[in-house]
């Protein structure tokens, strides 16, 4: 137990471990930890992004949907609002349409009454002269008497 | 178990048998052969299993052995940045080192005494000390490297100059007091590898010499002692091996300070 040149061959050893280590050993070792380091980093940066990505994604998927939405309610809005001025429209027509027939109806019958009242002062001007012939007849000298009855006959016309 | 081949007889015999280094030469030329082989075994297992790491090494999934070494360098590199805030670009390396190699040299305390050098006795070796941190030589060449480098990076930093004015002008500013600071800081200076190299070297020691006692109880007892004593001693080896490295960290991180 004493201090030998063992001690001299120990250091030498030492300084070879040592120096080996510091040239070989350590470097490409801290290397790939700082590598892998960075690795990680980058990784959880692009996991950070790809959720902010998501993130406005779902922001702008609910702007257009919001959009869409919106813009359906206004076409509904429309078309309800077209369908009722349609509804109108079609109503007013008809309704025209009544007001023309009757108007019509109603000329045709008083066509009709007049044409009846026509053939009826007519037949009771015919009436009323055969009457009246039959009656003059016996006393009436029809040359005599013509312009009257002819007169009266045209003011019944007249009537 | 204690075999009965020893050539001087009894407990005493056979724990100076264990102790004994396999030695060639003679006086301060001697070389014990024992540390010298297994210490370099152990550094070459930890260089060649590092070194495969780092060829193999990706930033890519790491595979088992890669995973394991980074553990190791992750925490020694951890322990450095704690410790140590200048740039070196020796020291993290340096610091893996000897975690790994003393950490490494104190495991083989927890082989069985008698297995390596039953082995050996059988190819006509006759001393055999396994464990290289219980030989002075391998913890203060350790130690003596790291004052080197302590004094080394002292001067570096600091300057010639400086570090001279320190070493006399500190802690006491005075030049009355110059030879009481030259004492202190010696002391000081001194301290730091004498105190590295014998905590290793003292608790390894210890702890071989009662693996060494259990060994000579009879069989029956050895497993209920020897058994928690080598669980307590995987606490010791790896405690000790991050002792001496943090305590080097921390010595190279003050050879960077200015005082």
């Amino acid at each position: 137990m004493s201090i030998t040149a063992t001690l001299i061959g120990q250091m030498i050893t030492f300084v070879l471990l040592v120096f080996f280590t510091q040239k070989y050993v350590w470097p490409p070792l801290l290397q790939a930890l700082e590598e892998r380091k960075k690795k990680i980093a980058d990784g959880l940066a692009a996991g950070e992004k790809g959720k902010h990505d998501l993130e406005l994604a779902d922001k702008k998927a609910k702007l257009v949907l919001k959009d869409a939405k919106d813009q359906a309610v206004d076409i509904v809005n429309l078309a309800q609002k077209r369908a009722t001025d349609l509804a109108d429209e079609k109503r007013e027509a008809a309704k025209q349409e009544g007001e023309r027939i009757k108007t019509a109806a109603r000329a045709e019958i008083e066509r009709e009454i007049q044409q009846a009242k026509e053939e009826l002062r007519h037949q009771v001007a015919a009436l009323a002269v055969a009457a009246a012939e039959q009656i003059l007849r016996k006393e009436v000298d029809i040359n005599k008497h013509r312009e009257i009855i002819n007169n009266l006959g045209n003011q019944l016309g007249q009537a | 178990m204690a075999s009965e081949v020893h050539d001087s007889g009894g407990a005493t015999g056979y724990i100076v048998h264990h102790l004994t280094d396999l030695k060639i030469g003679e006086g301060f030329w001697t070389f014990n052969l024992d540390t010298l082989f297994f210490a370099g075994l152990l550094g070459f297992i930890f260089v060649y299993i590092f070194k495969k790491a780092a060829d193999s090494a990706t930033s890519d999934v790491p595979g088992q052995l890669q995973n394991f070494v980074e553990m190791i360098v992750e925490f020694v590199d951890t322990q450095v940045k704690d410790s140590f805030h200048g740039r070196n670009e020796l020291i993290a390396p340096l610091a893996l080192t000897i975690f790994c190699w003393v950490f490494l040299m104190n495991t083989m305390d927890l082989l069985p005494v008698d297995l390596l050098p039953a082995i050996a006795s059988l190819f006509g070796i006759q001393y055999l000390r396994v464990v290289p941190s219980t030989d002075l030589n391998e913890t203060f060449a350790m130690s003596i490297s790291v004052f080197l480098l302590i004094i080394f990076y002292s001067i570096k930093v600091k300057g010639v100059f400086h570090f001279a004015k320190e070493l006399v002008f500190h802690p006491f500013d005075h030049w009355l007091l110059i030879p009481f600071n030259l004492l202190l800081n010696a002391v000081e200076y001194l301290a730091k590898p004498v105190s590295l190299g014998l905590r290793l070297f003292g608790n390894m020691y210890a702890g071989e010499l009662i693996f060494i006692l259990i060994a000579l109880l009879p069989w029956w007892v050895q497993p209920a002692l020897s058994f928690p004593w080598a669980v307590f001693h995987i606490l010791i080896i790896t405690l000790q091996a991050f002792i001496f490295m943090v305590l080097t960290v921390v010595y190279l991180s003050l050879a960077h300070e200015d005082h």
